[in-house]
Parts: structure tokens; sequence; C-alpha cells
């Protein structure tokens, strides 16, 4: 319990807010970090997800290869991604942002073809026999009702990338990695502790905030369903956790 | 007994597990103090701490030991020195190689002794009851500042107390502790008179493997901080700046050991051992363990023994 009490004196502490090494730098710079990995892994998970759940095509890959990708570890191949490819320190944003970019890929694919797929049938027909055409029908009727499911898929990917771009120190960069990485070798495990708490925080305060895009994205349509007596309980349960974060 | 194909799949599986389960609960804690090694006669448990030298020198330890009709439990990559001491305290090793004068500043970091000897002397002191340091060997593994070959040439430079001189930024890369070792940058000012403003730092959490290297060779960093033992500064022609000062303290390879095993025999065996390691054994050990032919510890260990004609 000391170490808290210790942790939190260290993050109270007001020199330690100024500064490259202060705290608001390092939240910036790893918000920067996690917010170019998921634009970037958005970008291409979130297309290759739609043409996925549209056309029902590659699942299979898709499936299998994400669950590979999963189980790479992000540190080993961030190394090796640097020194395989010369961009070292030089230019270690690159291999940063790769191997984060890995990692979120997987949860967002998973999202996005899944929130298509899962799209009523029936609703995709009526919408054909309407006249829509394909991208109609994926931007008028499938997006809109698997937006809920695709933002779970940021949530978890956001959730990942913030909990890991840790690894950017190791490398040279910064983020709230530097505390622990630093403070690890000289035993300094109050600040491995604030490393580890700020990056926790952080995780938690955006999973609050991506909760509420959440819950505001369900259509309209959509949530009048969710609100029959039958969903109630999970509807209940979310709101709790979204005022507790 | 199971007709079935499935039948007999899910046996295997079964068994399997079961299998895995009592592996499981055999192996139990690996630092745990295994009693069933003692049974009769010397027996000694030697440990390595997490990098491949350490290992390599321990495995030299532990088959010479063993020659000598020693038993020998080996545990390796016992991570840092926090860890590995407290393993020598609480008895699950009973014998480490170790470093003289890092161990020194663990156990008292106001020393002043500057010299391979006086650390050594001091060392001798300064190591805590129950625990000893046996003869120190030649061979020495510490941080050293590199730059390139044209660095050194373009700016005169093959000393550390060259560096206040020279009208270049200095970029240091190295671990992320250097920045706050007393012979880190700051012992750069504060030794060598390098003013602190011309001083940057970059941390590059390797321990002056290839990442480090690359950046000193890009020309990320200018100096970097390469383990004096690691074949990539032979290999990229890097020059490793003299330090006339001693701002980093010796290291020279020694066995640190639980006093209740240091029986004559094994004093004897492994002060033979410091007698005849040398630095350059180091370097030639290391690439071949780190170079394409990525020997390993155990195999290094009998033919630098074979090669000394030891045992």
């Amino acid at each position: 319990m000391n170490l808290f009490g210790d942790a939190f004196r260290w993050i109270l502490e007001p020199s330690h807010w100024t500064g490259p090494n202060g705290i608001p730098n390092r939240i910036l710079e790893h918000l920067a970090y996690t917010g170019l990995t998921v634009l970037i892994a958005t970008l291409i998970a979130v297309a290759l997800g739609l043409y996925i759940g549209h056309t029902g095509r590659f699942r299979g890959i898709a499936v299998s290869v994400t669950g590979a990708m999963r189980a790479l570890p992000t540190l080993g191949l961030l190394v090796y991604l640097a020194v395989l490819f010369g961009l070292g320190i030089q230019f270690a944003l690159i291999p940063t942002i790769i191997v984060l970019v890995v990692l979120a890929i997987p949860p967002l694919l998973a999202g996005a073809y899944s929130g298509v797929q899962s799209v009523d049938g029936r609703t995709v027909d009526a919408a054909r026999s309407m006249g829509m055409t394909e991208w109609q029908i994926l931007w008028k009727v499938e997006v809109p009702l698997a937006l809920p499911l695709i933002l779970g898929g940021i949530r978890s990917a956001v959730l990942q990338v913030v909990a890991t771009a840790t690894v950017a120190a190791y490398i040279s960069l910064g983020g709230l990695g530097r505390y622990i990485i630093d403070a690890l070798p000289v035993r300094d495990y109050t600040t491995v502790l604030v490393g580890a708490l700020l990056v926790t925080i952080l995780a938690l305060v955006l999973d609050g905030i991506l909760i509420l895009c959440q819950r505001l994205t369900v259509p309209a349509g959509v949530r009048a369903i969710r609100s029959s007596p039958g969903q109630r309980s999970t509807t209940k349960s979310a709101s709790t956790v979204s005022t507790a974060a | 007994m199971f007709t079935s194909r499935r039948g007999r799949i899910a046996a295997g599986i079964f068994a399997a597990g079961a299998v895995l389960t009592l592996a499981a609960c055999s192996s139990g804690d690996p630092l745990a103090e295994d009693d069933s090694a003692g049974s009769g006669g010397d027996s000694i448990a030697i440990g390595a701490a997490g990098f491949a030298e350490s290992e390599i020198i321990a495995q030299i330890y532990a088959q010479a030991l063993e020659a000598n009709d020693i038993t020998v439990d080996f545990k390796g990559q016992i991570g840092q020195r926090d860890v590995y001491i407290e393993a020598l305290n609480d008895g699950s090793i009973d014998l480490i190689p170790d470093y003289s004068g890092n161990l020194l500043q663990f156990f008292d970091d106001s020393s002043e002794a500057k010299s391979s000897d006086e650390v050594l002397a001091a060392l001798q002191d300064a190591t805590p009851d129950g625990l000893e340091v046996l003869d120190q060997s030649e061979a020495e593994d510490k941080d050293s500042y590199n730059v390139t070959k044209e660095f050194s040439e373009a700016n005169g430079v093959t000393s550390l107390a060259d560096l206040a001189g020279i009208d270049v930024p200095l970029i240091v890369g190295g671990n992320p502790e250097l920045a706050e070792r007393p012979y880190g940058p700051k012992g750069l000012t504060d030794v060598y008179g390098v003013d602190a403003a011309r001083i940057s730092f970059v941390p590059i959490s390797d321990s002056g493997g290839p990442l480090t290297t690359g950046a000193l060779l890009d020309g990320t960093v200018t100096i970097a901080d390469i383990f004096s033992t690691t074949p990539s500064i032979e290999e990229n022609g890097f020059v490793t700046l003299e330090d006339p000062e001693n701002l980093i303290l010796p290291q020279n390879v020694l066995p640190l050991i639980n006093s209740d095993k240091a029986s004559d025999k094994v004093t004897k065996v492994l002060n033979a051992i410091s007698a005849e390691l040398t630095t350059d054994d180091l370097i030639e050990l290391n690439a071949r363990n780190q170079g394409d032919e990525k020997a390993e510890p155990e195999a290094l260990a009998k033919d630098w023994l074979a090669e000394k004609d030891l045992f």
C-alpha cells in the first residue's frame, strides 16, 4: 500500500507536470501514438471487414489470419522490425506504429465483419427488393446497424493499443512507457507504478468516452427494440458501467 | 479398450492433459531449494544472471566443479542483480559469476574505489556476512563509450578527455538507466568537463545491442554505451574511447559465493578458472554465441576448459 501512496504523491508533485518528461507531455505522446495507430488500423480493418461482412467472402481466411496476428509478441516484433529494416532508432516511429497496427487490426476487423453479418438477412433483402444498390445497402442499412459492433471493435483496439503503446519507450520514443522502462533497471518501482497507473487511468477514461459514443450510435429503431422488457437488463448494466467509468 | 476413433482421441487428450498437470505439479517454484541434490558429498547450486555472458561463465564454473566430483545444480537466467543476490541470501543458489565494480556499487554505493585492485579490496569489505568473493579474473566486461572511426578521425577524439575540447553536439545513446548513473552523461560533465548543454541523451533499451549499434552507424547518436566485450565493437570498427580518469569502474569477472560452500576444493577450482579467464576470451566466447554460430553456453564452456587445459 505504501508503494501506491508514494506513486500518488509522485503524480501530485507539481514538478512532474512540466517539461518533456512531465506527465502532460508523456500523456500527449501516448495519445498521439494511440490515435495514429487506431486511425491507420481502422482505415485498413474496417474497409476489409465491411467487404468481408457484406460479401461473405474470405471470412475463413480473415478469421485465421487475424487470430494468428493476435499471437505475435509485440515487443519481439518491434525489435525485429527495427533491426531488420534498419529503421532502428532513427525512424523509431515507423516500426512502433506498425506493431501497434498489427495489434489493433484483429479486434477492429472482427467488429466490422461480425457487425455487418449480424444484420438480419431479411432487412438486407428488403433493402435490395426496394431497389437499393449494393453500395446503398452497405452504407444506409448495414453500416448504421453494424455501428455499435464496429465501435465495440474500436473500443477493444484502443484499450489494447493504449496498454501496449508503452513499448515505444523501448526504442527511444516517449509516451507513458518512458516511466516504466526508465525506472525498471534502477529499481525505482514507484515510478514504474506511476507509469502503470497512468496507463490504466488513460485506458479507463478513453473506454468510458467510447462507451458513450457506442450508446449514442445505436440507431433509434434498434434502440426501441432493445428497450423491450427482454433486453432491459443488459441496457441497464451498460449504463452503470458508463457512469462508473 | 476404446473401440471408436473418437474415444481414442478423447483418451489421448485426457492423457496429455494428465501429463501436463503432473509436470506442473512436480516442477513447482523453480527457485525453491532442492533438498534432494545435497545428499552426500559436496554439492553446489550455481546461478547465472539473465544474459549470455553470465550463463557462459557460470557453465565454465559448473563443468569445472563437476569434473572435480562436486554435484552441481544449475539454475540459469535469474534476471538481474537484486534478484540473484536475494537468491544467494535465501540459499536457493550458492554461486554466481559477477562483475567487481557493479557488485561493489550494489553493496556500497558510496565507495570511492577507482582502480581494479581498489575495487576488489573495497568489495571484499563491503560483501555482507555469509557471502564472499574469490579471486578476480583479468577478464573485464564494462560499459564503454564508443564512436565511429569517422567521428574519431574527423574530431581527433580517442579518449573521453578529448570530448571537452571539440565543438560537436554529443548525442549519447545507451540504456535508459545510464542517464541516472554516475558514469553517464553527468559523469562526462563532472569528471571530463564536457559542457552539459552540449550533451543530449537517447535511451535505447537493448544494452548496446543491434539497435544501439545501428543508431551509432546511422548517426542518430554520436557516442554509444556498449559493453566492452560486445563483438559488434570490433566488427564495425568502432573506437572505444579511453577513460584515463576511471569514470567507469573496473568490472573484473569474479565468483560470488556462499561462504558455507567455499570449501578449499571449490575455491581452488574457481581460482584456477579466474587465473586463466581474459577479456579476449570473453569477446571470443560472446562472438561465437551471438554470431552466426549461435553456440550454446554449455558447448562454449566445454571448449574453453579444453583450450585452457583445465580439469
